[in-house]
């Protein structure tokens, strides 16, 4: 017995010895990849709480504070009993004192309750303090104090009519609380679909051929969902074997045939005067301030500075091209831009940009 | 202009003239095929219709516009090089964007841009189109200031950089992310009119990070007593994900690479997690701490959202796994066929526990199923694509597809599912999508059973 201990106790030691410089290669290997972090940068990151509170801090918070709170920072989008339904499910509803002592919302049974609300789902107490904390207000997320957290998660709970209208809630009482809560022993974790090796709840067949009697359709889009999503023409591609469907209109009588295009998708393309000189390929030859090929944008503009005609004589020039004014090397045509586009380059040249 | 067989050229094809038979003609065809009589009513109509359109129109005998003209593109010089920098797809592209779904959510900065599944080929989803979800609205960090923390039950808490963890090995997988909610409108009833609403909150990219197990070794994690991690998000709502050790040590990724390029700031610029098979949540953007723990955190996405209410009352927590699922997508809800003929029904399948291994599809509701190609490459939990050669004979009929993945779980169909699981649940229905197909070509979302 005393040799089989001592044996374990080797090999456990060789275990550890073995773990020790395991860990060790691995560090070294990285070398010099991250920094320790010290306590100050953890502590002003480790912000999450348990269930068990482990990372809850010290501090406590009465329900009168928390209607403060509650009024200045919260009510705006949970209304002021938490009800609304305006921004986000409401928060409080449905739950009664019966569900406290069982610790199971009877409500969840049925589709009686319209909405389910926060404290009709949530079975932990710790989940709130720590979602209120790291993420409320919403649009100013991390700003309450843990006082004031402690104190608007007592007035939601007073709302709800699980503590006491007067109450302060604190780091020492909140595992009381905890007893309270409505549906505290509503989860479960006894399903398959937590890891990949979990057990599936549903087990169906591949059957090939006649498979069923009679094919019901049980569910179809209503018509007046048909354009709920905008028109769907628009969110397909308008070529390849499929079209969308213009759901603007009814349903189409018949096929439509090879080749139907349907409504252009493409908004004509708004571009700057200097993307549309670059897209147009002026730029291989004009350059903002040097002569390259031909003139610089700078000469250009001064040529045909106080010109009153000046926009109409370039853009013809720039249409039907030009020769010999700036250079051998003549300018070739440019019919295929459009007389609009033209007027837009030749304008923003003339600005000496 | 006469057509006589004798002196037509051999080997060449001569264009039919649009609608030169009545649709109660090619009906018959359809129905009945071909006989004597009908080739040569068939024969005689053709060029009777030739005839008429030659002196109709001369360009419509000769050819096409698009082919007898020169166009533009052909005749005059194109854009130069880096005319777009980083480059944008084509104009005609526009209509294929991600989308809100009208009314799902009250606040844009909360809420879902859909990803176009009904434009998308192969597996890879571009990086402009990878659906977007925000619990507070997204930021563009400056990944200078960007730091990662690992802290709880390791040897040493350490603070990462951008410039430390770009130094370390990295490994570039493919991989899923669906949300956890997707298909979760169709629940109760058929709810939105095409795939991208229905299936939509589903991308699939090549991810490039370090594996998380590299940061837990190099901190010297306890894995005796750290059972649980916590992945925690760095924008305003702090998303704060619970996933168990052995999945965090398995293939679970901490990423910066998506399809070549960097993040994209709606996907989580410049660090997230990936939890390959897990519902999305988990892949926490803007990831800034990995906590080494003992027990769950039930965090508020894992205690009052992502849970499911079963008709015994109780909801299920941690319900990750996303379960073998497929779709087709085209032709899907909301698309028009324009005529009888061939057709390539195309879709996506996927699985979080592991390879796809195949995927049947049903023209007819599910009475008879085919069994589809799956195209390569087949990866384990990413997408997979399959296709079925198909010939519609104008009849109406209901598109499905029925994926089965590696470890032999089959999807299933909506009434399956609500037998178990009720009709209350938001999350995780990974039901066979049914499409309805009519006479008119138009495709509509409905379920069957």
């Amino acid at each position: 017995m005393f040799k089989l201990a001592n044996l374990t106790k080797t090999l456990v030691l060789a275990g550890l010895a073995l773990g020790l410089t395991a860990e060790g290669i691995a560090q070294s290997k990285y070398t010099g990849v991250g920094r320790e972090a010290t306590k100050a940068e953890v502590a002003a990151w480790d912000i999450d709480v348990r269930p068990d509170f482990k990372g809850l801090p010290a501090g406590s918070g009465n329900t009168l504070r928390g209607q403060e709170v509650w009024e200045g920072r919260c009510a705006s989008c949970h209304g002021t009993f938490g009800e609304s339904n305006e921004v986000f499910t409401p928060i409080v509803g449905g739950t009664t004192k019966e569900d406290m002592k069982t610790g199971r919302v009877a409500s969840l049974l049925s589709d009686k309750q319209p909405q389910r609300t926060t404290l009709m789902k949530v079975a932990t107490v710790s989940t709130l303090w720590d979602y209120i904390y790291r993420a409320m207000p919403w649009n100013a997320p991390r700003t309450l104090t843990p006082d004031d957290t402690y104190a608007v998660l007592g007035y939601i709970l007073a709302m709800a009519e699980i503590v006491p209208d007067d109450f302060t809630l604190s780091d020492k009482n909140i595992a009381e609380v905890q007893k309270l809560m409505p549906n505290r022993n509503g989860m479960t974790q006894a399903h398959g679909m937590w890891t990949e090796r979990g057990t599936p709840d549903v087990k169906a067949t591949a059957c090939m051929s006649n498979c069923t009697k009679h094919v019901a359709i049980g569910s179809t889009l209503p018509d007046y969902a048909r354009n709920a999503h905008e028109n769907l023409a628009l969110q397909n591609r308008p070529f390849g074997p499929y079209r969308g469907v213009d759901t603007t209109k009814p349903p189409v009588s018949k096929l439509p045939g090879k080749g139907m295009m349907t409504v252009s998708a493409v908004a004509a393309e708004v571009l700057s005067p200097d993307a549309l000189f670059k897209k147009n390929n002026c730029a291989t030859c004009h350059a903002p301030a040097s002569h390259a090929i031909g003139p610089s944008i700078a000469q250009v503009a001064a040529k045909y500075k106080g010109q009153a005609d000046a926009v109409k004589k370039m853009s013809a020039k720039v249409k039907a091209g030009g020769a010999g004014v700036w250079g051998a090397i003549p300018m070739p045509p440019h019919a295929h831009v459009s007389d609009a586009d033209i007027e837009v380059m030749v304008k923003w040249m003339l600005s000496g940009k | 202009m006469t057509v006589k067989s004798k002196t037509t050229p051999i080997g060449r094809l001569r264009r039919a003239p649009e609608n030169f038979v009545t649709q109660q003609f090619a009906d018959e065809v359809y129905e009945h095929g071909l006989n004597e009589t009908r080739r040569g009513f068939l024969r005689k109509s053709f060029v009777t219709a030739l005839g008429a359109t030659a002196a109709g129109s001369a360009i419509a005998a000769d050819g096409e516009k698009a082919i007898l003209e020169k166009q533009t593109w052909q005749t005059t010089l194109g854009q130069p090089v880096a005319a777009n920098p980083y480059g944008m797809p084509s104009k005609w592209e526009a209509p294929l964007q991600r989308r809100e779904s009208p009314g799902l959510t009250r606040v844009s900065a909360a809420s879902v841009a859909f990803a176009p599944l009904q434009g998308f080929f192969g597996i890879i989803t571009p990086n402009g189109l990878h659906f977007e979800r925000h619990h507070q609205g997204w930021y563009d960090i400056d990944p200078a200031q960007h730091r990662l923390m690992v802290n709880g039950l390791v040897k040493q808490q350490k603070v990462f950089t951008m410039d430390d963890l770009m130094r370390l090995p990295s490994v570039s997988r493919i991989h899923f992310v669906e949300c956890g909610a997707n298909t979760g409108l169709e629940w109760g009833n058929v709810a939105v009119p095409s795939v991208q609403y229905t299936h939509g909150m589903l991308s699939c990219c090549e991810f490039t990070g370090v594996p998380l197990s590299v940061l837990l070794d190099m901190c010297g994690a306890d894995l005796k007593k750290g059972k649980y991690i916590l992945a925690e998000g760095g924008d305003g709502s702090g998303m704060t994900r619970t996933i168990p050790m052995d999945l965090a040590l398995k293939d679970v990724l901490v990423v910066w690479g998506m399809n070549g390029e960097m993040l994209r700031p709606e996907n989580g610029y410049p660090l997230r997690l990936l939890v390959p098979g897990v519902q999305g949540v988990s892949s926490v953007k803007w990831l800034r701490r990995i906590e080494v723990g003992d027990m769950p955190y039930a965090a508020k996405d894992e205690a009052v959202h992502y849970i499911d209410l079963m008709p015994s009352g109780l909801h299920r927590q941690y319900t990750t796994i996303q379960e073998c699922k497929s779709v087709i997508t085209t032709p899907s809800g909301g698309q028009q066929l324009l005529d009888k003929g061939f057709y390539n029904i195309s879709g996506m399948a996927w699985s979080g526990r592991g390879k796809i291994k195949h995927v049947d599809v049903s023209v007819d509701g599910g009475n008879n199923w085919r069994r589809a190609r799956l195209e390569t490459p087949v990866l384990s939990k990413a997408i997979t694509r399959f296709n079925l050669d198909w010939v519609w004979d104008g009849s109406p009929g209901i598109l499905m597809s029925r994926a089965t993945d590696e470890t032999g779980y089959v999807q299933p169909m909506i009434k399956q599912l609500r037998e178990v699981r009720g009709t209350r649940s938001i999350y995780h229905n990974n039901a066979i999508q049914a499409w309805k197909l009519d006479t008119n070509g138009e495709l509509s979302n409905v379920q069957v059973g």
